[in-house]
């Protein structure tokens, strides 16, 4: 058993992200169209340059053509694929394994969703013929099983508990109220976001990411090539992803405390680009917030907390803009909202800017290494992708 | 002697107090309160609960037979008694017989059974009266169980019995109709007290029945004034008359009668003589006399815990709600699909009978069953393990809000067996105030949900049982 890395093989030479939101006017075609073109754009390449291409989406359309079909690409290959909320991430690197591999020398990867055409709260998915007995529990409780269980094993009082999750709520409104392409751009006070309705306790509506539509993409070539395009590619160091055997829901080992998936993701990526303090190495990061609890979580099992003491950084500010390693500076899922398949490619969208200091109020100080987490399932069961990614050859 | 080896009983833990019925019509109202199936529960779930009480510490390999007896089954075409039996764990080599439409099918039903065979009689019914009437009122839901055979094992043994078919309509509910109707009360009574004399007291004269000596005379029959009717018509006195359980459950049609019975058994001693009269469209009459085997009866909850375990913390709109009866706005959520029929085939015994699998090779309990062994990776060498009366407790815990149901919100939590194995499920018949993690809970058979006429049935956590807080 063993994976090889690609480190420094492949590079990102253009990227593009729609806005996230409510977008009542445009369809999904519309946000493939802009986010693929800003990509084109930013790359400086024609639209037939593309090789071949990968399409992350979840529910808003099946096979390749949902991309080819509005591109009007010349039948080149289109994949579509579906790693639930990891989606855009595993469109991504799949993407970059493919130029690695040699077998195409510029491709696209690109990820979409329209959520808010369906009409339904919170998140929903197709789900395939069944028994029907798996308790029908929304997103929000299955992440808020974290919680108590985190509140408990380290005594934490719920009124503790609660501070530190509309800390991090916080943080990721103040850093999306800076960032145009957010969805929500308004500071959050402390105050709103604790006494905010109920959605699964403990959390309330301002511990959940939102629902909105957006696209965001990137060109991938190999990294001999990435000169001949610009002169500040993204350079990818690792792609991981760990698809969970489901021990959180048939052993008791699992405590809810801790999501393996992501533990084992980050470990691999770590070893892929020779990380071995993440804390200290990782300039910043941008994770799957879904929910409050989630992001909580991350930072120990990313490495870049103590285990139990996640919560202490978070009350200390470790993890804000000007803090020590800044996490979701782009205002996270939180900001953004989430559709799905596009999330992912939002991430490494903020790491790019940073790299090549466009960030705005944003900027972080001469970031050289960007991890970049994406999640999709449940605490239970889950796929978790780690990639990182960097300013500089190694 | 034929008889009653065993016995069990269910009432829904939700009671709605009478008085919040008035204060929503503006009328007066009876007091007292009914007994209220949850929104996950119909006549088999609390079937097969009332059967998990009558069947503790009993050996199930040698029954040979369920009577399943209710006005109220989910469906008018297709059989309960399989549903009943997997979740029971009772062998598939028995024999079944569905009763219905008749309020006296329950006790029928103990007449019918087989004097040399061992029968596990279930009478259940969750009936709907319209909205505002009389009928909503006086109805409650609950379940009894009565395990029917002979041998030195019986409890009480029949010593007659009779029945007599008489046609008058009281009390009906077409076939396409969801409510109960009634002509008017004083038809019932003087059809009742009709028969009393015209049947009842005959029999007990051509049988020799004292009836001054009989403990407790049970009275199922339409109408409040039938037990006053029936009493003066046999010279009972009051301590003689059982409580018709009105005031705490409410009329439960076909499980009424038995329902009485076993709060009168769980009294009972050595000796006492106990007469059912269960009276629709005609009667049927049971006298019992209970054996000193009734000392070795084991604790169950039987009526009388059951009256105590309760919430009244439920108000007439939830009723509504649970019931259909109120058209609310549907969550912005998908609908509900019906669940596969194949899928359901396949997991039969596995979600009826909470039937995981444990590994060979490790000894790891895991639900739903696994070919593949989650710690050991081991292939195929599972063994069948049963959930259902395991240990259990809540790891982790929170309130939905946002996910469709009828009594929103949804309180789920990750369980914890002892032995090992967990299961994430919703936790029913609980006060959300009162969980915190490391509560003890026990699983409870429910229906999830109906989708296209279907009845997905499955088991949910509750807070364990404890004797001391009752």
């Amino acid at each position: 058993m063993s994976s090889n890395g690609i480190m420094d093989k492949v590079a990102v030479i253009g990227m593009g992200c729609t806005k996230f939101g409510e977008h009542w006017d445009k369809s999904v075609d519309d946000l493939l169209v802009d986010a693929a073109y800003q990509a084109f754009d930013d790359a400086g390449i024609e639209p037939t340059d593309i090789d071949a291409a990968w399409l992350g989406t979840m529910v808003s359309g099946y096979a390749g053509i949902t991309l080819s079909g509005p591109l009007k690409t010349k039948y080149i290959p289109v994949t579509r694929v579906e790693n639930m909320c990891a989606t855009g991430s595993e469109a991504f690197r799949n993407a970059c394994y493919a130029v690695a591999s040699g077998a195409y020398d510029i491709v696209l990867a690109i990820g979409v969703e329209k959520l808010k055409d369906s009409g339904f709260s919170g998140l929903n998915s197709p789900k395939p013929p069944s028994d029907g007995t798996t308790p029908n529990i929304s997103a929000p409780a299955s992440f808020a099983f974290l919680a108590p269980a985190y509140f408990n094993k380290y005594g934490l009082s719920s009124d503790q508990g609660r501070e530190v999750l509309s800390k991090i709520a916080w943080k990721n409104h103040y850093n999306g109220s800076l960032n145009s392409k957010a969805q929500y751009r308004s500071e959050v006070s402390m105050e709103r976001i604790t006494n905010s309705p109920m959605v699964a306790s403990p959390l309330g509506i301002m511990d959940c990411s939102g629902v909105a539509d957006g696209a965001a993409a990137a060109i991938i070539v190999r990294t001999e090539d990435a000169h001949k395009y610009r002169k500040d590619p993204m350079y990818v160091k690792a792609l991981s992803i760990a698809a969970g055997p489901g021990d959180g829901i048939l052993l008791q080992d699992f405590d809810f405390t801790s999501i393996k998936e992501t533990v084992m993701a980050s470990k691999e990526a770590y070893r892929q680009a020779g990380i071995k303090d993440p804390r200290k190495e990782i300039s910043m990061a941008e994770v799957h917030d879904c929910f409050t609890p989630t992001e909580l979580v991350i930072y120990e099992d990313l490495g870049f907390s103590k285990r139990g003491e996640g919560w202490k950084d978070v009350l200390e500010g470790t993890f804000e803009l000007k803090g020590e390693l800044p996490i979701n500076p782009d205002g996270g899922l939180k900001s953004f909202g989430h559709p799905i398949g596009a999330s992912g490619l939002r991430m490494l969208y903020e790491m790019y800017l940073q790299f090549q200091n466009k960030a705005g109020d944003r900027q972080i100080k001469n970031p050289k290494l960007g991890l970049t987490h994406n999640l999709g399932g449940t605490p239970m069961q889950c796929v978790s992708f780690v990639a990182i990614v960097g300013k500089e050859l190694s | 002697m034929k008889g009653i080896i065993s016995y069990g009983a269910y009432i829904p833990y939700y009671r709605l107090q009478r008085k919040k019925i008035g204060e929503f019509l503006g009328s007066s109202v009876l007091g007292g309160e009914k007994a209220v199936a949850g929104y996950d529960e119909d006549s088999v779930s609390m079937g097969i609960e009332a059967a998990r009480d009558c069947l503790k510490g009993i050996e199930t390999d040698d029954l040979d037979a369920i009577f399943f007896a209710t006005t109220s089954s989910p469906y008018k075409e297709k059989a309960s008694a399989p549903i009943i039996g997997t979740a029971l764990a009772l062998k598939e080599n028995i024999k079944s017989l569905e009763v219905s439409s008749s309020i006296r099918s329950g006790t029928s039903s103990i007449m019918l059974a087989n004097p040399d065979e061992k029968t596990l009689i279930i009478s259940s019914d969750c009936r709907t009266g319209g909205t505002g009437g009389q009928n909503e009122q006086v109805f409650g839901d609950g379940a009894a169980c009565l395990l029917i055979g002979s041998g030195k094992n019986v409890i009480a043994s029949i010593v007659e019995q009779t029945s007599f078919q008489k046609d008058v309509l009281t009390q009906w509910r077409g076939s396409d109709e969801d409510v109960t109707q009634n002509w008017e009360e004083r038809l019932g009574q003087t059809v009742f007290q009709k028969q009393i004399e015209d049947d009842v007291i005959p029999f007990i004269k051509q049988h020799d029945i004292d009836v001054s000596a009989l403990k407790k005379v049970i009275i199922s029959g339409p109408g409040a004034r039938t037990h006053s009717l029936c009493a003066k018509a046999l010279s009972l006195e009051k301590q003689q008359i059982q409580d018709p359980l009105i005031d705490q459950v409410g009329a439960a049609g076909s499980a009424h009668a038995s329902m009485m019975l076993i709060s009168a058994l769980q009294d009972a001693k050595p000796g006492d003589r106990i007469m059912v009269i269960s009276f629709a469209e005609g009667l049927d009459l049971i006298l019992f006399e209970v054996t000193e085997a009734i000392e070795n009866l084991p604790e169950r909850k039987g009526i009388r815990d059951h009256l105590n375990n309760k919430s009244n913390d439920i108000s007439y709109s939830d009723y509504l709600k649970w019931r259909n009866l109120l058209k609310t706005e549907p969550a912005r959520r998908p609908e509900k699909d019906r669940p596969s029929a194949p899928a359901v085939y396949r997991g039969h015994s596995q979600n009826i009978g909470l039937i995981g699998s444990k590994c060979r090779e490790c000894g790891t309990p895991q639900f739903p069953k696994q070919r593949i062994c989650v710690r050991c990776q081991a292939k195929d060498q599972m063994d069948d393990y049963r959930f259902v009366n395991q240990p259990a407790k809540i790891t982790t815990y929170t309130l939905d809000y946002l996910s469709a149901s009828p009594a929103s919100p949804v309180l789920a939590a990750i369980i914890d067996f002892e032995g090992g194995g967990r299961i994430l499920s919703e936790v029913t018949d609980c006060d959300p105030a009162k969980v915190e993690i490391g509560m003890e809970v026990e699983m409870t058979f429910r229906r999830l949900y109906t989708a296209s006429g279907i009845s997905n049935y499955f088991w949910k956590a509750r807070p364990k049982w404890k004797k001391e807080v009752l």
